[in-house]
Formats: C-alpha cells, structure tokens, sequence
C-alpha cells in the first residue's frame, strides 16, 4: 500500500492522532507524514478535520433533513450551477449528485422543524431549476461515518489470557 | 478413601499466570497488555453467517472431519496463501481449535519414550501434551542473539536416537519470532536427514510483519513427515469459535482423526459455518488487521526500546518480548511490581518455559490509547526503579 493511502487509511478514524506516533505506527518519518498530509491538504484530498459529535446527548436541539430535489440542469452546466446556488447556504450540510429517482440529495441542519420547512419552501423550493422536493426528517442516528453512536462495548476480554 | 487423581496429571503443573490473573482480578483500573487473543470483535459478515446457520436450523453434528464445504475452502486458501496442497477429503480434518490439533497430532505419533523436542519459550500446552500422550519432551531453549529463531546447530544437539517429533511453533507466541524460508530450509536438512517429524503449529501465519509466511510443509521432502496446524483464532479474530484444522498426510491424519472421533465427535457445527465465510470472504479483513497490529507493533517497540528495555524486533503475532535482566530483577518479580505498582498486567517469560527468564510477553492486542496509557505508566515505574 502507498504512504499516502496508508495515512488516509488511519485518519479518516482517528484525525487526531499525533503525527509523530503516526509516523511510527508507518515505519516512516515524521517530515514524510507531514510532508504528504501538507500536499493532500493542497490538493484538497483531504478537506477539513471534522468532529463526529452527538448530539442529542447535549442540551442544543438540532434538527437535520435529507432532502430529495429533482433538478433541470442547465445547458453547459449540467447540475453544477444549481448545486453551487444550494451549497452556499449555510445551514446546507451536504449536497450530492444521486443517480436514480431524483437528482441532488441536500442534507440540512436547522435549530427546528419550523426552520427546516422554511429553508425548504421560501429559499430551496423557489429556485428556478428546481422542480420538486421531498424532505426527510432525521428521527435517530445510529452510525455515521462508520463510527457506532452507541456506547462501545467493553473489552471482554480476560484480563490474562497465555 | 483413595487419593482419586491420576499422579502423571498431578505432576504437570498449573500454569504460570494464574497468580497474576487473582491479582489483577481484585484491582480497579488495571491496564493489561497480558491477553493472548485479538482485540478485534470478529467481521460482521463472518458472525452474520453463523447467525444465519443458527437461523437455518442446522444444529446438527456436521461429519467427524468437519464440513466438505469448509474443508474445500481452507485447502483453497492453504495453495492460494502459502503454496500448499492438501486432498481436503483424505489429509484434512477440521479442530476445536488448533489446541486440539496439538494434542492429537501428539497422540496419533507417540509411542511410551519417544522424545519430542520443544523449543522455548513457547506456548504453554506442548509439553504437557507431549507427557499425556507418554513422551518424554526434551526443551530447546531458543536464544535472544539468534532473535528466538530455532537454529540447525541447536536442533542438531537436542536429538537423540530416541528423538521423534519436533515441534516448530512460529510465528511465536510469546516472542514475535518468525522463522524465514533460509531458516526453514536448514530445520527441514536436519529433520530429513534424522528421519524425524514435524508438528508445525501456524495459528499466527497471517500476522507476520516481514514477508510473507513460508510453511515448512511447502519445502521439498517436507509435506509427507509434517502436521500443519492452523485455524482460525487469530487471523479471523475467531477464539471463542474454537476452531482449528490439521493437515498431514494421510496415514497420520486417520488416526489423528480416529481419536478426534471418540473424544469430540465434531468441531462445533456454527463455528464451521462462520468459518467458510471467513475463508472464502475474509482476505480483505486479514490484511486490515495485519495492518492495524503492525502499526501498533512499531508503536510499541520504540517505546519499550526508549524505555531502556532492549527488545529484538518482533516479526510475528502480536506479542513483543523485551528483555528485563538490567533492572536486577526476575521477570516474576518485575510484573508482579508493575501490576502491584502501576496496575499493567504484562506476563514474565517464564510462564512460556525457564528460559523466557528475565523477559516479559507484552501483548498488542489493544487500541493504540490503550497501549499508550499503559507504555506511559511502565516508563513512570522504570522511572522509579531505576
């Protein structure tokens, strides 16, 4: 495996593991792991340090919504214009191109509903190329970036074992 | 009344971590780093299989020498991996576990006073395997400088006329001592040349950190006098499945089997399920373990070699086995003030033999945090003790 995929490999878990004990953990050095992580920070290969945070065990409401939205593209631009015109709010979490039954997923966080449906009717429904939408509220979430949110469960395992 | 126990069982000692174990079972907050099995849950889609086997109701026993379906597999994976092949009908048999395979492969082979050489340090159920079965075990103690590799020259000394079997245990546990093909290759002349032979036990072949695994049984002359044990435990994260195969050849292999038959009847049924899944779909998953623990094996040899603990490089499994002689201490003595001390469970060598004296198995078999957490508090305790 390439030094690169390695990396990409391990953070994409644990982000905030200490670049030094990376390095180690490779059979590589430090300079090396800093070195490729600076140019694919560049190359925007990797995009943003995130946070997989819970929070419905805060005491912050948040509501988040899939939303279906079916499109027409626009001559040239294919989806790129209108999916640029949804990405630029804010509160606008994700955007994906989908193939099938519709053609941008739009995944929305607001404080409420009331806010959700009005970001959804007032600005996302009256763009000009868009032609539906259908929203989905988010009831419980139970594994998001191929983490459990669940507790994890305990080492078992016996304490000392041959 | 009469004393009710057999003297040969009385004779055979318990083993050496027990005590470790009571310690660390009446202490809150004990780091071990003393567990010989994976830390990893096994693949999803393996236990999905046993589910749905259950689901399906087969709960019967499956035949004496395992499933055919899984038999097939693992003799796919033996040439796909390492380049040996066996008739899955005739030189195979599926285990509880490679233990079992141990124990009947020295059953099926010994006569009363045949000797069978063991190298140490080594898994603890060997030698006592070798007492049941009435031989007489004869203990090479593999040596630091030659990186706890089995050398011609050692082997060579140990053999007698009497000698019958040789048990060659690599990759190791408790060193991390692989032996490599060139290695091999000098064991096989010997072992050929004194017409002994040979009980390879591979339960750690796919976590080797060097080359790939070389089996003894894939070298020229060597197939037709070797036991070639593995399973599942450790590549597939599959220990409380307890299960294991054997492959010999097949006048060895029937009577292997026969014993098998009397004493177990069959390996568990859901377990073979499972098992055809991970041999069939689990290369994928091998390898990302193999990656994960080898990362954590650099971690942590780096920092026992900080530390002031020299340790030769680990190749194999999941342990590393550094040397404590300089703190002026007996390896029992050493882990039982470290748990005593700093509550790090780690196991002296000498539970795998007297020669592991003045070193100590260290596990990575856990998360990197919890390896970290637990290097941290055995640096405080040299820290203090130097």
């Amino acid at each position: 495996m390439e030094i690169r995929e390695k990396i990409l490999n391990y953070i994409e878990t644990n982000s905030r593991v200490d670049l030094k004990d990376l390095a180690v953990m490779l059979g590589v050095e430090e300079t090396t792991v800093a070195n490729e992580m600076a140019a694919m920070e560049e190359e925007r290969i990797i995009c943003g340090y995130h946070t997989l945070i819970d929070w419905e065990k805060t005491s912050i409401e948040k509501v988040n919504a899939l939303i279906e939205v079916r499109v027409t593209p626009q001559r040239g631009r294919g989806f790129d214009s209108v999916a640029e015109r949804v990405y630029n709010y804010p509160e606008v979490n994700a955007v994906y191109l989908i193939s099938g039954g519709y053609d941008l997923l739009v995944t929305l966080e607001g404080k409420t509903l009331r806010e959700v449906a009005q970001f959804v009717s007032d600005k996302l429904s009256t763009l000009d190329s868009v032609l539906s939408t259908k929203t989905n509220f988010i009831l419980k979430k139970y594994k998001d970036h191929g983490t459990v949110i669940a507790k994890p469960q305990e080492d078992e395992r016996m304490l000392v074992s041959l | 009344m009469r004393n009710p126990l057999s003297e040969r069982i009385v004779e055979i000692p318990f083993s050496g971590i027990r005590k470790f174990f009571d310690i660390a079972a009446e202490m809150k907050d004990v780091i071990s780093l003393g567990v010989g099995e994976p830390d990893f849950d096994t693949p999803w889609h393996i236990r999905d299989e046993g589910i749905y086997s259950l689901e399906k109701g087969r709960t019967a026993y499956t035949s004496n020498a395992g499933l055919k379906e899984l038999k097939i597999e693992i003799s796919r994976y033996l040439e796909r991996r390492f380049h040996v092949s066996y008739d899955y009908d005739k030189e195979m048999m599926i285990t509880v576990g490679g233990s079992e395979a141990i124990d009947i492969a020295m059953r099926a082979m010994i006569d009363a006073g045949d000797e069978v050489l063991i190298p140490q340090p080594s898994y603890v159920s060997y030698e006592p395997c070798a007492v049941l079965a009435g031989a007489t075990p004869v203990i090479i103690n593999l040596k630091e400088e030659n990186d706890f590799r089995l050398t011609a020259e050692e082997l060579e000394q140990a053999i007698t006329p009497k000698t019958k079997i040789l048990v060659l245990p690599f990759p190791n546990n408790p060193t991390g001592a692989i032996m490599e093909r060139k290695d091999l290759e000098a064991i096989a002349r010997i072992v050929i040349e004194h017409d002994l032979f040979v009980i390879s036990d591979e339960i750690y072949a796919e976590l080797t950190y060097l080359d790939e695994h070389v089996t003894i049984a894939s070298l020229p002359g060597m197939r037709e006098r070797t036991v070639l044990i593995n399973g599942f435990s450790k590549a597939y994260s599959m220990t409380g499945w307890r299960l294991g195969y054997a492959c010999a050849p097949k006048e060895i292999l029937e009577q292997m089997l026969k014993i098998h038959q009397y004493a177990i009847m069959c390996a568990p049924t859901t377990s073979q399920y499972a098992a055809v899944e991970a041999v069939r779909n689990g290369d994928a998953d091998v390898s990302q373990m193999r990656e994960e623990y080898n990362g954590r094996r650099r971690y942590l040899v780096k920092r026992l070699r900080e530390m002031g603990m020299p340790c030769f490089e680990p190749y194999g499994a999941f342990y590393a086995f550094p040397c404590v002689r300089q703190f002026g201490m007996s390896s029992d003595e050493f882990a039982t003030r470290m748990l005593q001390e700093e509550k790090v469970v780690v196991v002296p060598g000498t539970a795998f033999g007297a020669c592991g004296e003045g070193f100590l198995r260290i596990s990575y078999a856990y998360s990197l945090s919890k390896l970290k957490e637990a290097l941290d508090r055995m640096e405080h305790f040299i820290d203090k003790i130097n």
